[in-house]
């Protein structure tokens, strides 16, 4: 029970550290890509090459004045960051992020909890997750944050359903498991789930933008028209928290991208590798090649969404909504539609 | 924020009831580049009525010009429209020649098509840009910026200053154009049209930007004209009126160029006919190149050029001149003159009269801006927020040349 106890803490606190420190460099990648785009040259002073420049925000954003406006709700004002921060942070939980390990016959799952609902676990704290902007926006007494918290909400809520019913569609293509460390495993086998699902991945990726409130979706936040957006009134930390925050979405829906579709930490001809470098399945080696592999997968869709996001205008409101009610949901209905043929005559289904 | 409840009917005394929300979008907000306010009344995101407040900048420019000599009024043209002073200073010379009947030597007239065409370039990079930034395209602002860089840099080498430039003197110029500058001339003709071609692609025909600006903000070329547009916002609406072609000044007569108009006077239009004049432009600055004439710099008026200062030091007529001329103790004849430039966002008018003596009895400027902004709350009535921002980038208003 305390190998259990210190097993489970030690996965926690080490996720946790990854989270914030993936984060934290995915501001300065943010900022060196956005550069590189833009033929500049981002963040250079601080440490070799700007390596430390995170380490310069964090301790800027702590010195900052923290300034509460009277007329905001002080309670609530407070909340907000810390549910969007929490919320973002809890996502990590299920997903798995190596090769179980065996260790002295014990098998250990890389991976803090795997609840045979981990699908739904994702979509409903992502739900919770507007209420901390929706909260914060609301708090601030001020009407440019309540129209960012309005458009956040309305527009999280509205691109969750396409995003439901396209994990709808995957899970009956992955095998109908809710747990993602099945569906992942299922991966390992055959082959990755993009191969059955592009549609839904396209989707379920157009989503995953929305949900973040990344560009071309960056309404609620959009410094052209709302000064801020549901931030506006927030100062110090708690503003450093909405901003990490952000970040910490971002990598855990690339992670969730990743294990959905892209088979998570599997990669193709995995097990000829492992035999050919005559590593043990289960062995520590083996699950670091494979945390390795999802890493970079991550990294990847990290890039794809910042080099979404400085190449496109963003939408307008209205548009947003008809993209979201118009187009995706009757494409995902769509695709759970197709699936459902396919898999009937791939023999998974029976009726 | 709050709303009454009430029933959607057609009855005009329920929709009266109805509860609006005050939204102050400025005096200081990111997206009005500048400081002016608009209070908006509004129905969620919809933009009921609005009402226009200026004058945060205002610097009494007209008055100030009335108790300065001549040639010490161009750094206040500088400071109306910032982003093309160049064509503000060359608008005042030309107004204060006109006055004076001075002969300006076709040299000084070809320099001044080159410095104004490139500072209508730098403008129309602004406004072209900006309105990718409010759309939230934020690398096109950053990428096409680096030319608006390169056009300061010429007139830094032509003049030494870069934004408040008050280039050249009136009667020409003070002297002949250093070979750097040519140089750096030359390079931007070689490297602009590169740039611009990406700018483009990265914009025009991108699906979510024209969703955003098609449809966004228009107004009919009835309206425009009864507002009195002019500039590339009137072009965009459908009227052929450019200054540069109806009444030509300082030779433009010599070029040829074609005036690019828009069809339905929205968002998208003024866009596209900026990015067409820039290409416009840069022919007009080609070709004055081309066909540049040899001759002198500045025009015969002894009383506006300091003299060489060999003279100055050794001579006592050049040394009379030159504390007249700095002093501004120089008498203009009487008179009342208009002239207009086609500046970087409209015709730009300079109304003088002079009852003699060393400054203007009155000076009034026709500010393009100051028209585009009275029409800015018609424009914007019922359409979104992020539409009524983009309507204003789109416009170009600027801050400076609004407020005088």
């Amino acid at each position: 029970m305390t190998a259990f106890i210190i097993y489970k803490a030690i996965m926690c606190v080490g996720i946790f550290v990854l989270l914030l420190a993936s984060a934290a460099y995915a501001t300065l990648w943010e900022r060196k890509f956005a550069a590189f785009l833009q033929d500049r040259k981002g963040p250079s002073r601080a440490g070799w090459g700007g390596l430390l420049q995170p380490l310069a925000d964090g301790v800027k954003m702590f010195m900052k004045e923290e300034i509460i406006p009277n007329v905001s709700n002080r309670a609530l004002f407070i909340l907000g960051p810390s549910l969007f921060m929490v919320t973002a942070v809890i996502t990590s939980a299920v997903v798995p992020w190596a090769k179980p390990v065996i260790i002295g016959g014990q098998t250990y799952d890389l991976q803090i909890t795997d609840i045979n609902i981990g699908v739904i676990y994702l979509l409903g704290v992502a739900s919770i997750g507007v209420y901390g902007i929706m909260i914060g926006g609301w708090s601030s007494n001020n009407k440019f944050a309540l129209l960012g918290a309005v458009r956040a909400s309305s527009q999280m809520i509205s691109y969750e359903i396409p995003m439901g019913i396209a994990l709808i569609a995957l899970i009956i293509s992955s095998g109908g498991s809710l747990s993602l460390k099945t569906i992942v495993e299922g991966q390992d086998a055959g082959l990755a789930n993009i191969v059955w699902q592009p549609l839904g991945f396209l989707i379920f990726f157009i989503c995953a933008l929305a949900e973040t409130n990344r560009a071309p979706f960056d309404l609620p936040e959009c410094e052209t028209e709302l000064v801020g957006g549901y931030h506006t009134e927030y100062s110090s930390m708690k503003l450093g928290l909405y901003l990490f925050a952000e970040y910490i979405n971002m990598f855990i829906s690339s992670a969730v991208i990743a294990t959905l579709y892209f088979g998570g930490y599997n990669f193709p001809f995995a097990h000829e590798i492992y035999a050919k470098l005559g590593l043990a399945e289960g062995s520590a080696m083996v699950s670091l090649i494979g945390f390795g592999v999802l890493l970079a997968k991550i990294f990847g869709f990290i890039c794809l969404f910042m080099w979404i996001r400085w190449t496109l205008p963003r939408f307008r409101y209205d548009q947003l909504m008809n993209l979201g009610w118009k187009t995706l949901l009757p494409l995902s209905l769509f695709n759970l539609a197709a699936t459902v043929v396919v898999e009937y005559f791939r023999g998974n289904i029976h009726f | 924020m709050s709303k009454k409840e009430t029933t959607y009917s057609v009855n005009q005394e329920v929709i009266e009831e109805k509860e609006y929300s005050t939204l102050n979008l400025g005096p200081t907000h990111p997206a009005t580049h500048g400081i002016f306010q608009n209070v908006l009344k509004m129905d969620g995101e919809i933009i009921h009525d609005a009402v226009p407040t200026i004058g945060y900048i205002h610097r009494a420019f007209e008055k100030l010009a009335e108790r300065r000599p001549y040639a010490q009024i161009t750094p206040i043209t500088d400071r109306l429209n910032y982003c093309s002073s160049p064509i503000n200073n060359m608008g005042w010379y030309m107004t204060v020649e006109k006055l004076l009947k001075a002969e300006i030597p076709k040299r000084a007239q070809y320099h001044r098509v080159i410095i104004m065409e490139l500072s209508r370039i730098a403008d129309h990079i602004i406004c072209n840009s900006v309105i990718g930034v409010d759309t939230g395209a934020m690398t096109g602002f950053l990428y096409i910026f680096q030319w608006r860089e390169k056009i300061y840099e010429i007139f830094e080498e032509i003049c030494g200053a870069r934004l408040t430039t008050n280039i050249g003197r009136i009667g020409g110029f003070d002297k002949e154009w250093s070979k750097k500058a040519w140089d750096l001339i030359d390079t931007f003709l070689k490297e602009f049209p590169k740039g611009l071609t990406e700018f483009s692609n990265l914009l025009e025909r991108n699906k979510i930007f024209m969703d955003r600006t098609v449809n966004c903000g228009p107004i009919s070329a009835e309206r425009a004209l009864a507002y009195s547009f002019v500039g590339p916002n009137l072009r965009a609406a459908g009227v052929d009126y450019d200054v540069r072609v109806m009444n030509p000044y300082s030779s433009y007569e010599d070029f040829t160029f074609t005036v690019p108009v828009g069809t339905q006077g929205d968002t998208y239009d003024r866009f596209m006919v900026r990015q067409h004049e820039m290409w416009q432009s840069l022919s007009i600055i080609e070709q004055a190149i081309k066909k540049m004439p040899a001759g002198a710099m500045h025009a015969d008026l002894p009383d506006f050029f300091l003299p060489p200062k060999e003279q100055v030091y050794n001579n006592m007529e050049a040394l009379i001149y030159h504390f007249k001329i700095v002093m501004g103790e120089t008498d203009i004849p009487k008179g009342e003159v208009y002239h207009c430039v086609e500046g970087g966002n409209g015709e730009l008018g300079f109304y003088l009269i002079s009852d003699g003596g060393r400054t203007p009895f009155r000076l009034h400027f026709r500010r393009p801006c100051f028209i585009y902004y009275q029409a800015y709350p018609e424009m914007i009535k019922g359409i979104m927020l992020s539409d009524a921002i983009l309507t204003m980038s789109s416009m170009n208003v600027i801050a400076g040349e609004l407020d005088a």
